[in-house]
């Protein structure tokens, strides 16, 4: 850490949200549980589009498709009767890191709009087989039986749960902050703020650019398999565009590049999905030039409004 | 300065988070729909029926003072569930219902009922839940999926029609549909057309279809892809030409967006404002004249999801503790329906009615008649698959 | 026959997606603004034209009024909200016209509703033409092509032989001479911006009768857009039109013969899913395809 506020800011953070299960016990409230263990899931996949969209400047517009990935690594082996925690979520990661090596590997050689355009096309050509497969399902989608089984750890009671989603996304965080801070990270920086200089310095930069992208897709699919652990079911709709759209709200509102804003993006964002629209339907007009201000005038989110937060990363 | 902006945000927060817990009322019922996005119009159909539900029982369920909690689940299942979760945990709901899309239902009635608490669907009927994933606490005011299909390709089947061009968008519930409608249907099927979900622009299948030459033509389109493809139909001049026989396709949600390129269309559907029933003819005319619209089939189902669960409290006397007895009165359905009398199957699915509908033009706009029943309580075809016995 | 009028199927259909590409990709052009929010104004275009057409019971009046209007709302909006996005990078651009995307969904609903509107084809045009013997077409979507085609020759004027045309082409390659010329460019980007929300606004407008009227009615349509800029070339128009018409056509004539060509080889029950699901991938494969082989597209700008 190179600064005391942003030390204490996290510390506190992290304190209460491992304090949550306490204080949902003790208010008989479990709900709060469940509640607050989907905003860290979404915070995972948020952390993972930042590094490659507020860190690399990639926008890329088909990041859910490596949740429905992950997902779906997580739903069929059960459907076939392969329950292990282990085996499912590395092949979460291992399929998701794989389609953004491919992905990754065609678009890169694009920038700007077509890049866009590419990923977007990517994720709904996976959304539309995904709603085509009957045998899996399709679109009415499937059950999980038992969430993914980790021997002495078990993931339906949900206390456990809360604190496995809570330590991985910690560990993800302390990983991601050392990979920033690395000669990785600095690339990839530089990378976005003049790419042609990093060439010419003798950096390959695209495959800086597609590393950092393949880490972003297996994390991705690492948040696709908690998110069919939590819910106990698989959607193709976790694919859909909208859903990369509400992960990328996630990641302006909370602060592009600072690697712990999409955590605090995460949490509002659904918390005031979960609030505003108990007031209103119509909550995302507000929303809508919420965003556009934060964009123009707040690069650094939300969490620049918290001490220590315009340390970036 | 920051500190203390940051700290009076997070004390805003939690203090909307603990808020008010809501008067101690000691019935509370959650229900789950569509609220905004393309499908929000679906969803106030449900709230607004419920609502009248309300006003016709005096705001009181089973006699019990009562809160209806809406959920607006963005046609997400995991948004669904959290809905779900919340109205049980927080708000601890009494009884579940609604929902209008399958998926959204799979991911939310295990939820419910594994919890132990009532499940009343009010829309989404998907095979499982009617065969082998029925439960004892689930039960459904709507139907299952394929029966419309299934009238449909009856009527179809019995008036001897052949060459049909069938065309659904390529999905499950598109699917599903097309297997239900051959469940019944056995002639000759020209072609079987699968567009693309959402699709805009139907020409280039319009004009594939025109040479063909079918005798009569099939669809499933539900919500904005329906009314394009209608208006894309009569423009293309088939609308006098070849007979147009579809479902899910043309209702009250749709009709007001597709006027008179909908005339002369046939749906199968198990209810229509006109059916002559004393409840269903009560429930139109007040909800006319409350809401100032003619309510859809969407709506009668909510409404008799509501008078399906006051009847079970009454049954109980309010103890709302009494599952076995409050499951025993739902299992009697015996309340006064919008569908007139019907009867549930051991899978908790109605056995009831379907009738042929035809969209004729009315004295001010567009509107469904039934012509004639094509089936008299009809079952579903996966009860036999539920292990349920009582 | 049949092959012909799909080709008539796909012209009309690439013809409506130029509409929008031109304003989308003459604002990339000249202003390097991407854009998200075009889709909004295609929709404020059908809502406005709609909601006139009630009232008035005149096509061409409500036509008129909707691309007068959304020209000025695509002003206001290029004054309010995007002038500072001119200097940022495009990721700042998407991300904020994204918002805008969420805001004008929202705001629509919010004063129209969200149940779908109702709108029909003039009664004028509901007929068919006879184009050839044999071959009827209907003849609104005729108009639309006429249209397209008719504001595809109109652009190319103006862009090539008036004053207005030879400022747009000199802030393209080079918008500081232009300042430094003395040319008011703020004034300049303004204007060119509601052109662009007025060309769109048209495709708005003669979509409305035939697709459906919906809060969201504009993502749809601006997926198969940006697809068809990326194409045929960022910030040209003569790309847009080549790649609107090439991306028409693929996808139309993909969607009426895929499934009987890949009956013959797969067998019918197999082409009955693979048929449709590879014809509704089939432009972003074209685009993979295009981006693989000329990565700035068929025709692309040249740049100062």
């Amino acid at each position: 850490m190179r600064s005391r506020a942003q030390a204490w800011t996290l510390t506190v953070g992290f304190l209460a949200l491992a304090l949550v299960p306490v204080a949902a016990a003790l208010t008989h409230q479990p709900f709060y549980l469940d509640l607050f263990r989907r905003m860290m899931i979404f915070a995972i996949a948020a952390v993972s589009l930042d590094l490659i969209l507020g860190f690399g400047g990639m926008v890329s517009f088909g990041h859910a498709a490596y949740l429905g990935i992950g997902a779906y690594a997580v739903a069929i082996p059960a459907f076939y009767g392969i329950e292990s925690g282990l085996v499912q979520w590395t092949l979460a990661m291992a399929l998701a890191g794989l389609a953004a090596l491919v992905i990754g590997a065609v678009s890169l050689r694009t920038s700007g709009v077509s890049f866009i355009m590419i990923t977007l096309a990517f994720a709904q050509m996976l959304y539309y087989l995904g709603i085509s497969i009957n045998a899996w399902g399709a679109d009415d989608g499937m059950r999980l039986a038992r969430r993914s089984a980790f021997g002495p750890v078990d993931l339906a009671n949900p206390y456990v749960f809360y604190y496995v989603v809570l330590g991985l996304l910690v560990v993800l965080l302390a990983l991601g902050h050392r990979l920033i801070h690395a000669r990785f990270g600095v690339v990839i920086s530089a990378a976005r703020s003049n790419e042609p200089r990093m060439r010419a310095i003798g950096f390959a930069t695209f495959r800086y650019k597609l590393a950092a992208f393949v880490i972003a897709g297996a994390v991705g699919g690492l948040a696709g398999a908690l998110l069919t652990n939590q819910t106990e079911y698989l959607t193709p709709s976790y694919m859909h565009w909208t859903r990369s759209g509400d992960i990328m709200v996630m990641v302006i509102l909370g602060g592009m590049g600072t690697l712990f804003g999409p955590v605090l993006g995460a949490i509002v964002f659904l918390l005031l999905e979960d609030l505003l629209s108990a007031w209103t339907v119509h909550w995302q007009v507000v929303l809508g030039p919420l965003l556009v201000l934060v964009v123009l005038y707040a690069r650094s989110g939300l969490y620049g409004l918290l001490p220590g937060g315009t340390h970036r990363g | 300065m920051r500190t203390l902006k940051g700290a009076v945000v997070l004390a805003l927060i939690a203090g909307l988070l603990v808020g008010p817990a809501g008067a101690a009322d000691p019935l509370k019922i959650g229900f789950i729909t569509s609220l905004s996005g393309p499908a929000g119009v679906i969803g106030k159909h449900m709230k607004d029926s419920v609502e009248l539900a309300l006003d016709h029982l005096g705001r009181k369920v089973g006699g019990l003072e009562t809160e209806v909690i809406y959920g607006d689940d963005q046609r997400k299942p995991d948004v669904g569930k959290q809905l779900a979760d919340e109205m049980l945990k927080k708000h601890k709901v009494n009884f579940v219902s609604g929902i209008i899309w399958s998926n959204v239902m799979l991911a939310v009635a295990p939820t419910v009922t594994g919890a132990g608490t009532i499940m009343v669907g009010t829309n989404a009927g998907p095979h499982e839940l009617a065969g082998k994933m029925c439960h004892e606490l689930y039960f459904s005011t709507s139907w299952q999926n394929d029966e419309t299909p299934e009238a449909m390709g009856k009527y179809m089947q019995d008036q001897k029609l052949t060459d049909v061009y069938a065309m659904a968008p390529n999905y499950a519930a598109g699917k599903d549909m097309i297997s239900g409608f051959k469940r019944y249907f056995k002639g000759t099927i020209v072609d079987e057309v699968y567009t693309k979900l959402g699709q805009q622009d139907y020409q280039a299948e319009i004009t594939q279809l025109r040479a063909k030459n079918p005798k009569a033509v099939f669809v499933f389109y539900p919500g904005d892809m329906g009314i394009q493809f209608l208006k894309q139909y009569a423009q293309a001049g088939l609308r006098d030409q070849i007979p147009l026989y579809s479902v899910y396709t043309v209702d009250e949600t749709t009709l007001p967006a597709v006027g008179d390129a909908a005339v002369g269309n046939y749906e199968a559907r198990y209810w229509s404002p006109d059916l002559k029933v004393e409840a269903s003819q009560r429930y139109v005319a007040d909800f006319k004249k409350k809401f100032g619209y003619t309510p859809s089939y969407y709506g009668a189902q909510s409404y008799d999801g509501i008078m399906l669960i006051d009847s079970a409290v009454r049954a109980v006397k309010g103890d709302l503790n009494d599952r076995k007895g409050m499951v025993a009165a739902m299992r009697k359905a015996d309340f006064k329906s919008t569908r007139g009398k019907f009867t549930y199957n051991v899978n908790h699915h109605p056995i009831e009615n379907f009738y042929l509908l035809k969209a004729v033009k009315g004295a001010s706009e567009v509107e469904m008649q039934i012509q004639k029943t094509v089936f008299e309580n009809h079952k579903d075809a996966y009860y036999q698959e539920c292990p349920m016995k009582w | 026959m049949l092959v012909l009028e799909q080709c008539l199927n796909g012209l009309q259909f690439g013809v409506m997606l130029f509409l929008m590409a031109a304003g989308l990709t003459l604002v990339f052009g000249i202003m390097n603004l991407v854009n998200l929010a075009h889709g909004s104004l295609y929709m404020v275009g059908a809502y406005l034209a709609t909601a006139a057409l009630g009232r008035t019971g005149s096509f061409l009046i409500a036509a008129v009024f909707a691309l007068v209007a959304t020209l000025a709302i695509g002003m206001l909006v290029e004054v309010v909200a995007l002038r500072t996005l001119y200097e940022r990078d495009h990721l700042d651009q998407v991300l904020a016209t994204f918002g805008l995307i969420l805001f004008f969904n929202e705001a629509v609903a919010i004063v129209w509703g969200r149940a779908a509107l109702f709108t029909t084809v003039p009664r004028a045009l509901s007929g068919f033409v006879e184009l050839l013997p044999g071959l009827r077409y209907p003849a609104y979507r005729a108009v639309i092509i006429l249209v397209g085609l008719a504001v595809a020759g109109l652009l190319y004027v103006v862009v090539s032989h008036t004053r207005l045309g030879m400022l747009i082409r000199a802030g393209a390659s080079n918008r500081t001479m232009l300042a430094a010329l003395g040319v008011n460019v703020r004034l300049l980007y303004t204007v060119v911006f509601g052109f662009g929300a007025a060309l769109a606004a048209l495709g708005g407008v003669m979509a409305g009768p035939i697709y459906t009227v919906l809060p969201g009615m504009g993502e749809e349509i601006l997926i198969q857009v940006f697809v068809v800029i990326v194409i045929g070339g960022i910030g040209s128009i003569r790309g847009a039109l080549v790649g609107a018409v090439v991306v028409g056509m693929v996808d139309t004539l993909g969607r009426a013969f895929l499934k009987p060509a890949l009956s013959s080889t797969l067998g019918p029950s197999a082409a009955d899913s693979a048929g449709p699901a590879l014809a509704s991938m089939l432009i972003y494969i074209l685009m993979a395809a295009v981006l693989y082989f000329r990565p700035q597209g068929l025709f692309p700008a040249a740049r100062g």
